[in-house]
Parts: structure tokens; sequence; C-alpha cells
């Protein structure tokens, strides 16, 4: 099973990657960083069970803040406001 | 759906089925034809459904009001802490998110409709409609205005965007002049919306407006 390569508080970019198929990161959150909040365990890669398969082996999943002022440049709200989504591994790097 | 349609359904015209609801009959009728599952299976499983409904999330806060030791447990590993209270949520991988007077929570699924329904029921029609679910992360204190709701500047808006494994739960803010109330009579102050965190309980002004 991979291993957890992010801790709490890692400053990470989501991949901007379009990929064909049933994918579960939101466009809108690719190529943001964020800082992981936690991890939320391993769960099998629903990119794979789309496809009929076993999705095995399961892939760390985190949930990501992200600065609301980051992800819309033109937000309106407090600076400190946030957005926080749950994205796998496999589309995380070190930023 | 056009407007001879809504016409036609308040008149009680007869109506065909629709694409969808065509392909479940379909798919039904084809699943019991091939023995996989009986017809009173099915009508067992959408009971089962209908009778799960946001007075069990509202246990949930409630009971996390009166003990912190369970709140506490309840923000660790919401799933759970929510079997300590005979709700059986075990296909819920449940978080948790807590509404204090600095920081206020919001759920959506911005790719599909994912809802704790174990603890809310069915979803409310305006969760999965594509107006909350692509504004709720976009403009959340305008989507929030329009639920009656104003947050204060001072106050931080976190918003929940269901995307993959999880499903979540506001756990709102205990209103204030209620010390020494029972869990029965704190629980039915919680309604569903402010456990979505579109609302806060009743009779409970929002988030830095007190």
């Amino acid at each position: 099973m991979p291993q957890a390569r992010f801790k709490p508080g890692e400053k990470v970019k989501v991949m901007q990657a379009y990929p064909l198929g049933h994918v579960r990161t939101p466009y809108y959150i690719r190529g943001c960083v964020g800082e992981i909040e936690r991890l939320c365990g391993s769960f099998p890669n629903p990119e794979e069970l789309a496809q009929m398969r076993d999705g095995l082996p399961p892939q760390p999943l985190y949930r990501v803040r992200f600065r609301q002022q980051e992800v819309w440049p033109d937000y309106r709200g407090s600076a400190s406001d946030v957005l926080e989504v749950e994205i796998f591994q496999h589309w995380l790097e070190k930023a | 759906m056009s407007k001879d349609d809504d016409t036609a359904r308040e008149q009680g015209k007869y109506q065909p089925l629709s694409y969808f609801q065509l392909m479940e009959v379909t798919l039904r009728e084809l699943l019991v034809e091939k023995g996989i599952v009986t017809e009173e299976e099915v009508q067992a499983e959408v009971e089962a459904m209908r009778r799960r409904t946001p007075e069990r999330g509202a246990r949930v806060v409630a009971k996390a009001w009166v003990d912190p030791q369970f709140k506490k447990r309840l923000l660790d590993n919401g799933s759970q802490a929510c079997t300590e209270l005979g709700i059986d949520v075990a296909a819920l991988k449940l978080v948790v998110v807590e509404n204090t007077p600095q920081t206020h929570n919001a759920i959506v699924c911005t790719l599909c409709s994912c809802y704790p329904r174990t603890l809310l029921g069915i979803p409310p029609d305006w969760y999965k409609s594509r107006n909350y679910r692509s504004r709720m992360v976009r403009e959340p204190r305008a989507v929030l205005e329009e639920f009656g709701l104003k947050i204060d500047l001072q106050t931080t808006i976190r918003v929940h965007d269901s995307t993959a494994d999880m499903r979540y739960m506001v756990l709102p803010m205990r209103p204030a002049g209620t010390d020494g109330w029972s869990e029965e009579r704190l629980a039915a102050l919680v309604n569903r919306d402010s456990m979505i965190g579109v609302a806060v309980p009743r009779g409970m002004r929002p988030a830095g407006n007190g």
C-alpha cells in the first residue's frame, strides 16, 4: 500500500492535469497550492473503480485547505476564508 | 422541464414517465426478474431511507452540547462517536466540523451530491442544484445571505467540498440561554440546515452578529 507522503501543515500543489474518465479532483482546484489539513486514510482509487477495476492498492486521501483568495483572485469576503477539498495523493506534489 | 409540464402537473393531468423514471422502473424490473432483488427488498430499502431524518443528526448535536467528552470524540472520529448513540453510520466516514464565534463551516459537494444521509436523511433539492454546488465554493457569503444568514467579515468561513470518501456534518454553536436544558429540548432547536451550515439553530442569531 502506498505510504502517506505528506504531513498536516505541509504545502502541496494540486496537479494541473486533465485525464479523461471519472476523476474526483474538481477542475477549479487543479494547479492551486494549499496546505494538508489531515490525512483521512486510504481508499480505493475512484478513477480505477469507475473502470470496473478493484482500485487497489488503496491510495492515501487528504483534506487540503486552500485560501479562498488564492483560488479565486477576485474573491469577495474575508482574507481568512478557506476552502477544504478531499484530494488523493497521486494528485498532489510538494509545493 | 417546460412550463407546460409544470402547468399540467399542477392540474393533475397524466404525465408520461421521464427518461430517468423509465430507467429506474426498467432496471428495477430487470433486477427482480433475474432474482437479484425482490420487490419487497426494494420497498423495504426505500422505506428505510425515508425513515432517516435530520432528527438523528440533531440528537448527535444535542449530545455534543451537553457532554464535552462526547464532543471531543465526535470531532476526533465522527462515525465511531455516533455508534455510541446507537446510530449506525457504518458506511459513513463522518467528519464533524465545529462552528465557533470565529469560524463558520458549510458543506457542499461540487461534483455530485454527497451528503451524510444516515444522519440527515434525503438531501434537499437545492443541495443537488447546480446553483448551490457551483456557487457555494466560489461566493459562499453571497449564497449564505440568500439563505438569510449574514456572516460578519470578522468570522472566517470554511467551506468543505465533499469530493471523495468522507461525509461532513456541521456542529452548530449552542444557543445562549439554554443552560440546563435537556438533550431532547436542545435537539428540537437543531434544524437540518444548521447541520449543513446554511443556517443556525432555531432561536439563535448568526456568528458575529450577536
